[in-house]
C-alpha cells in the first residue's frame, strides 16, 4: 500500500512539473508572436449536452479558419471540455487562463456560463457565449450589476415572449390570445411572463392561461378550456416533445386558433408523422437555412462542405459569436494595443460593446445589458414543411 | 357542452388507466406483488406497434396482434427470469426486483431507440375525425378506446368467472397452498395471470399510442403510477375495482383541469392514494382483510 502511494506521488509530481513547464511555454509563445491572439473555447464536447457543444465548436472553427486564411492576424483556439457541468466549467476557466488565452467563447449552457462569469468579470476577461439564454448570464441576479465583460449572440428568454406577443398583435391581427405553458421549466415560465406583459401593453386580451407539467401527455382538458374562450391565437412556449402531442389534441378538441411558438419548437417536424394539426403555425427561431441572403447561403454551403451536415441554430450563433469577438480584437489591435498590454482586455470589451455588424443570424447591436438587439426569424409550418416566413 | 366534452376525455383516459390497472390488480391478487414494471410493458408495446407499422409495414390488424403477443411474451420472460426464482423470497425482494426490471426496461429502450421521442403513425391504425352523437362530437379514437377497454374487461370477467382457468386463478389467489393440494399447477396459473395482464397492457399500449403519438422510453412511468393509484383506489386484487378506479382517476383529472387547477394534477392524484391508505386501505371494492392464523 505504502509503496503504491509513493509511486503515485512521484507520478503526480512529475506530471505537475511537466504541466507547469508547458503552461509557461505557451504563455511565452503567445507574448512573443505579435500577430497571434489566443481564444479559449469553453464547451461541452462530451456528455449529455455534447450535441450543442460540438455544434458550437463547428461554428467557431469555420469562422476562425476562414479568418486565418485571409492572412495577417492569426487566431489560435484553445479548447476545454466542460461536459455541461458548472464545476468543470470553473476548472476549465482557470485552465484556459493558465494557457494564456486573451478572450473566451463559452460556455454553452446557461448553468455553466453563470458559474464562470463572476470569475471572468473579476479578471476583466472578454467573453461571449453563443447559446446561454438565461437573463442572469450578463446581469448578476442578486446585485443587478451588469457583467460588462460578458456578451452573447443568442436571444434571451423574455425577448422571445415579447416578440411573439408583438407578432400576434401586428401580423396575426389577434385580439384575444391564450397561453399553454409548462410551469416546471424556467424557459417556459420566462417566455410566458414576457408574453403576458407585452400583450397587456399592446392591449391584447389574454383570455386563458393554462399550465402543464413535464412528462404530461394529456392536454385535452386544458385545450378544451382554451377552446371555450375561442382565442384568435394560442402561444405555446414549450419544447417539441410537448408540441408534438399538443398539436393533434388541439385539433381533436376543435380548437380554432393560430398556434404560436418559440425556438423550443425547432425540429418539431421530425417528431410528427402527420403535421396537419399544426399547419399554419408560426414560431420564432434564431436562425433559418431558408434565409436567402448571399452571406447565409455561403455560410451554409461552407459549413456543409466542411462538416458533411447542415448548420443548426447553435452553429450559426457560434459563427456570429466568433465574428463579434474577432472583429473587436482586430479593432483593438488597429488602435495599436497589443495582446500583452494592460489595456488590451478593456479595448476588446469596449469594441465588443460597440458591435454593429451583420452576422448569419441577423444584424447585431448590443443593449446596455450586453444582449443582442437583433431581428428574429419567423418560420411557418406550410405544406408540412418549415418555411421562412420573414424577419420580425 | 364543455362539460360533456371534458367527460368524454376523462372516460377515454380512464379507459386506458383501467386497462393498465387491471394488470396491476390481477398480478397482485395472485402473487401479492406490486409489479412496477407493468407500466414499462406498455412502453415496449408502443415501440413494438411503432416498428411493426413503420419498419415491417404490417397491416394494422396484424400489427395490433403482434403488439399484444409481444407484450405477453415479454411479461412471461420477465416472470420466468426475474420473479419465479424469488417465489419463496420475502415480498420486499420481489418488489425491489420489479422496480429493477422497470429501470432495466427503460434503459434498454433508451439504448436501443435513444431518449428522443419517436412519432407514432396514429392514422395508420385508426382513422382521425369524429362522430356526432346527439349533438356532441366524439372523436373516433375516444369512442374506440372506450369500447375496446369495455370489451377487454367483459372478456376478462368471463375468463375469470366462467372458465376452468379462471376458477383455478381464483383458487390460487385465495389460498396458494390449498390450490396446489387440489391439483392446480400453481406455477402455470401464475404465468398465465402475468400473460393476461400483459395482453391487456398490449391493448392499452395500442390505445395509448394512438391518443398520444410520441413514443419515449419514459412514457410508462407516469401512466403506470396513475394506474397503480387507480388499482389501489378500486381495491387492489379486485377486477371491477380496477375498472372503477381507472374511470374515477381519469374523470378526476379532467375535473381538476376544468376547475383551473391543472398545476395540482399530480398532487390531487397522489393525495387520493394517501387518503385511500389512511381511510380505507382495501379500496372501494376490496374486502376487509382477514388476518390468517
Amino acid at each position: 500500500m505504502k509503496k503504491k502511494f509513493r509511486v503515485a506521488a512521484l507520478v503526480l509530481a512529475v506530471l505537475f512539473v511537466i504541466s507547469m513547464t508547458t503552461a509557461c511555454g505557451q504563455n511565452g509563445d503567445a507574448g512573443a508572436a505579435g500577430d497571434e491572439v489566443v481564444v479559449g473555447v469553453l464547451a461541452p464536447l462530451t456528455g449529455p449536452v455534447a450535441q450543442f457543444g460540438t455544434a458550437v465548436q463547428a461554428g467557431i472553427e469555420l469562422y476562425v479558419e476562414q479568418f486565418n486564411a485571409q492572412g495577417g492576424l492569426q487566431i489560435r483556439l484553445e479548447y476545454f471540455d466542460e461536459e455541461g457541468q458548472a464545476a468543470q466549467g470553473v476548472a476549465g476557466y482557470f485552465d484556459l487562463v493558465d494557457r494564456g488565452v486573451h478572450a473566451i467563447i463559452g460556455a454553452v449552457t446557461s448553468g455553466v456560463t453563470m458559474a464562470v462569469v463572476p470569475l471572468a468579470y473579476e479578471d476583466n476577461m472578454p467573453m461571449i457565449t453563443a447559446s446561454s439564454t438565461h437573463e442572469n448570464v450578463t446581469v448578476d441576479a442578486e446585485t443587478g450589476q451588469v457583467f460588462t465583460n460578458m456578451f452573447r449572440s443568442c436571444f434571451i428568454d423574455p425577448f422571445q415572449g415579447e416578440k411573439m406577443a408583438e407578432f400576434a398583435h401586428e401580423v396575426v391581427g389577434a385580439q384575444r390570445v391564450a397561453v399553454l405553458y409548462n410551469n416546471e421549466v424556467d424557459y417556459s415560465i420566462g417566455l410566458t411572463r414576457a408574453f403576458e406583459a407585452k400583450a397587456a401593453e399592446l392591449g391584447l386580451e389574454v383570455v386563458a392561461v393554462e399550465t402543464f407539467q413535464t412528462g404530461q401527455v394529456n392536454f385535452q382538458g386544458q385545450l378544451t378550456n382554451i377552446a371555450a374562450q375561442s382565442p384568435d391565437a394560442l402561444f405555446i412556449p414549450a419544447y417539441y416533445q410537448d408540441v408534438a402531442l399538443i398539436g393533434p389534441q388541439s385539433e381533436a378538441v376543435g380548437l380554432d386558433a393560430v398556434l404560436l411558438g418559440a425556438d423550443g419548437w425547432a425540429t418539431i417536424l421530425d417528431f410528427m408523422s402527420d403535421s396537419s394539426s399544426i399547419e399554419g403555425a408560426f414560431f420564432l427561431t434564431g436562425f433559418s437555412s431558408d434565409v436567402d441572403t448571399p452571406m447565409v447561403q455561403e455560410f451554409i454551403a461552407d459549413f456543409t462542405y466542411k462538416n458533411g451536415f447542415a448548420p443548426n441554430m447553435f452553429a450559426a450563433q457560434a459563427f456570429d459569436a466568433a465574428m463579434i469577438l474577432v472583429t473587436a480584437i482586430e479593432r483593438a489591435l488597429a488602435d495599436g494595443i497589443e495582446p500583452g498590454d494592460a489595456g488590451f482586455s478593456d479595448a476588446v470589451i469596449a469594441n465588443m460593446a460597440a458591435t454593429d455588424i451583420t452576422g448569419v443570424t441577423g444584424h447585431i447591436v448590443f443593449d446596455q445589458f450586453n444582449n443582442p438587439q437583433k431581428t428574429a426569424v419567423i418560420l411557418q409550418i406550410a405544406d408540412g414543411r418549415e418555411t421562412f416566413f420573414g424577419y420580425f | 357542452m364543455i362539460f360533456v366534452n371534458q367527460l368524454i376525455i376523462g372516460l377515454q383516459m380512464g379507459s386506458i388507466y383501467a386497462l393498465v390497472a387491471l394488470g396491476y390488480s390481477m398480478v397482485y391478487g395472485i402473487v401479492k406483488l406490486l409489479n412496477f414494471a407493468h407500466g414499462d410493458i406498455i412502453m415496449v408495446g408502443g415501440y413494438i406497434a411503432l416498428f411493426a407499422l413503420t419498419s415491417a409495414h404490417m397491416p394494422p390488424v396484424v400489427a395490433a396482434v403482434v403488439t399484444v403477443l409481444g407484450c405477453t411474451a415479454l411479461a412471461v420472460v420477465i416472470e420466468k427470469l426475474a420473479y419465479t426464482p424469488l417465489r419463496s423470497a420475502p415480498r420486499l425482494s420481489l418488489l425491489i426486483t420489479a422496480i429493477g426490471v422497470s429501470i432495466l426496461l427503460q434503459n434498454v429502450a433508451q439504448l436501443l431507440f435513444t431518449a428522443d421521442g419517436h412519432s407514432f403513425p396514429a392514422h395508420m391504425l385508426l382513422p382521425a375525425g369524429s362522430l356526432t352523437i346527439g349533438g356532441f362530437q366524439v372523436a373516433y379514437t375516444a369512442l374506440i378506446t372506450i369500447l375496446a377497454s369495455v370489451a377487454s374487461m367483459v372478456a376478462l370477467t368471463i375468463l375469470v368467472q366462467k372458465t376452468k382457468l379462471g376458477k383455478a386463478m381464483r383458487a390460487v389467489s385465495e389460498d396458494t397452498g390449498a390450490a396446489q393440494l387440489m391439483g392446480i399447477h400453481v406455477n402455470h396459473i401464475i404465468t398465465f395471470t402475468f400473460a393476461v395482464g400483459a395482453a391487456l397492457a398490449g391493448v392499452g399500449a395500442l390505445l395509448y399510442s394512438v391518443q398520444f403519438p410520441l413514443i419515449m422510453p419514459t412514457i410508462g412511468v407516469m401512466l403506470g403510477l396513475r394506474a397503480f393509484v387507480a388499482a389501489v383506489l378500486g381495491g387492489i386484487g379486485s377486477i371491477p375495482g380496477a375498472m372503477i378506479g381507472g374511470y374515477v382517476i381519469g374523470l378526476l383529472e379532467v375535473l381538476v383541469v376544468a376547475a383551473n387547477l391543472s398545476s395540482w394534477m399530480d398532487g390531487v392524484v397522489f393525495l387520493i392514494l394517501i387518503l385511500v391508505f389512511m381511510v380505507r386501505p382495501t379500496g372501494i371494492m376490496g374486502r376487509p382483510m382477514l388476518e390468517k392464523v
